[in-house]
């Protein structure tokens, strides 16, 4: 089995401790995976009009790039990639018609006919190493850690895409197998506003308020998750939100790659805290993980 | 305020365009509302996503339009996981977004955004807001 690693944009700069943390992670694990040699931005949204096919193009492009790698999957990290690589892939694999109309329009690249299979890092991991061979190699248990699983939206809707449709429980499985205790909470599924940010941010500040409210009520020490937008909108929101008296206290956020590289006993180059939020890394400390560089974020 | 509704005041043809361009079939809809209870942005909107659909029904093109809900709307598909008539109610609202757009109508102006935030935000923030909400 030959895989390729998609990054996407965000994952070079602003989420780089999603990367980093990730990347250390499989290493130390002896899981191979390339990152594509060539790659474009996967266009973050799926274009969900009947007859604008154009916007599916890049996707495409990145899965005839795996495809012309020899890969038989693709690997990403975040969620919003994920989606819209998935859905392009279903559409390709599923609708004829389309898949005709965009192949003939893509000229310099081969067909494709969704040979590869797009895959999250989670059930990866899950299928690839599986949870008790992750156990086994933990340096650094996180055990008395309460943490709840913000799955967002694109990881889970729409249902044939969904990362796990069964039990729905995929990350809450990866954060017991490193020893901390999964706390299920109301909100997991409940969308952060997303890009809304941009046009209606109190919309966002209100839903993001109650995910938090929520997960802290259900007793959550800490939050992870897998897409920057949500951790950008999750992190940025929570200081007017205490101001404002709507959350009890700040919630630290991490990406799930963090949590995976604390427990494998990595130093803070590899989970790196000096790209988050000052809540963020005194929980750390709180928890004897070094953190390198003192927060620069606030 | 008064709303008439009758033969004369359906637009037809933009019903029609709705349901291609969203490959959905809003006839369907029996109000229940639950769209709006799934939805995450349903707490500031002044107009449900039920009753767009019920609007979308009767061809009302002009008042919908003119109303916020599919600017509202993060795509999240909540809706549509959980309609219970199987309406794929992002797409709807991406179709009513797009009757806008396609009219060379920008939602936000990427130009008049403050510097400060495109320095901040991850740019899937800045592509997907780009996509949903500009021509
Ligand atoms: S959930 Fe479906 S049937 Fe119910 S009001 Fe919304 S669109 Fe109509
Ligand atoms: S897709 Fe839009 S309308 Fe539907 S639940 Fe999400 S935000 Fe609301």
């Amino acid at each position: 089995m030959k895989v390729s690693y998609y990054p996407g944009c965000t994952l070079k700069t602003k989420a780089k401790h999603l990367e980093d943390s990730a990347l250390a992670s499989l290493a130390a694990l002896g899981v191979d995976v390339r990152e594509l040699p060539r790659w474009n931005c996967c266009g973050a949204v799926h274009s969900l009009a009947d007859d604008d096919l154009i916007h599916h193009v890049a996707p495409v492009r990145d899965l005839v790039r795996a495809m012309d790698e020899g890969s038989d999957r693709l690997v990403t990290l975040c969620s919003m990639c994920y989606n819209s690589l998935a859905r392009a892939n279903l559409l390709m694999r599923n609708d004829e018609v389309k898949r005709k109309t965009i192949n003939d329009f893509m000229t310099e690249e081969n067909d494709y006919h969704g040979e590869v299979e797009v895959e999250h890092l989670i059930t990866f991991l899950r299928d690839t190493l599986g949870w008790d061979n992750l156990r086994a190699k933990l340096k650094a248990p996180l055990t008395g850690m309460k943490i709840a699983s913000y799955y967002g939206c694109t990881l889970v809707r729409p249902k044939d895409v969904a990362i796990e449709p069964a039990s729905g429980r995929v990350i809450n499985e990866f954060v017991e197998a490193l020893g901390a205790r999964a706390v299920d909470f109301g909100a997991s599924t409940v969308c952060c506003g997303s890009y809304q940010v941009l046009a209606h941010p109190d919309s966002v500040t209100e839903v993001v308020g109650r995910i938090i409210q929520s997960a802290t009520d259900a007793g959550a020490d800490a939050l992870i998750l897998s897409c920057p937008l949500c951790e950008y909108n999750l992190v940025k929101n929570q200081e007017e939100l205490l101001q404002k008296q709507k959350i009890a206290r700040r919630l630290p956020v991490f990406y799930f790659s963090q949590l995976l590289a604390m427990a494998l006993g990595l130093g803070p180059e590899s989970y790196r805290p000096d790209m988050n939020d000052a809540a963020s890394v005194e929980f750390l400390k709180s928890k004897n993980f070094p953190v390198g560089s003192t927060a620069i974020r606030p | 305020m008064a709303i008439e509704i009758s033969e004369k005041t359906i637009k037809h043809e933009f019903i029609e365009k709705i349901n291609q361009l969203s490959a959905q079939d809003i006839s369907m809809c029996f109000q229940c509302g639950t769209c709006g209870g799934a939805c995450p942005m349903s707490a500031r909107m002044a107009t449900l996503p039920r009753k767009i659909m019920r609007m979308l029904q009767l061809g009302m093109e002009e008042r919908i339009l003119e109303l916020e809900t599919g600017w509202e709307c993060a795509s999240c598909h909540a809706c549509t996981v959980n309609c219970p008539r199987g309406i794929d109610l992002a797409r709807v609202m991406e179709a009513v977004r797009l009757l806008v757009l396609r009219k060379n109508i920008n939602k936000i102006e990427p130009s008049r955004l403050p510097a400060a935030a495109v320095r901040e935000l991850p740019q899937i923030a800045l592509v997907s807001g780009f996509r949903k909400l500009t021509s």
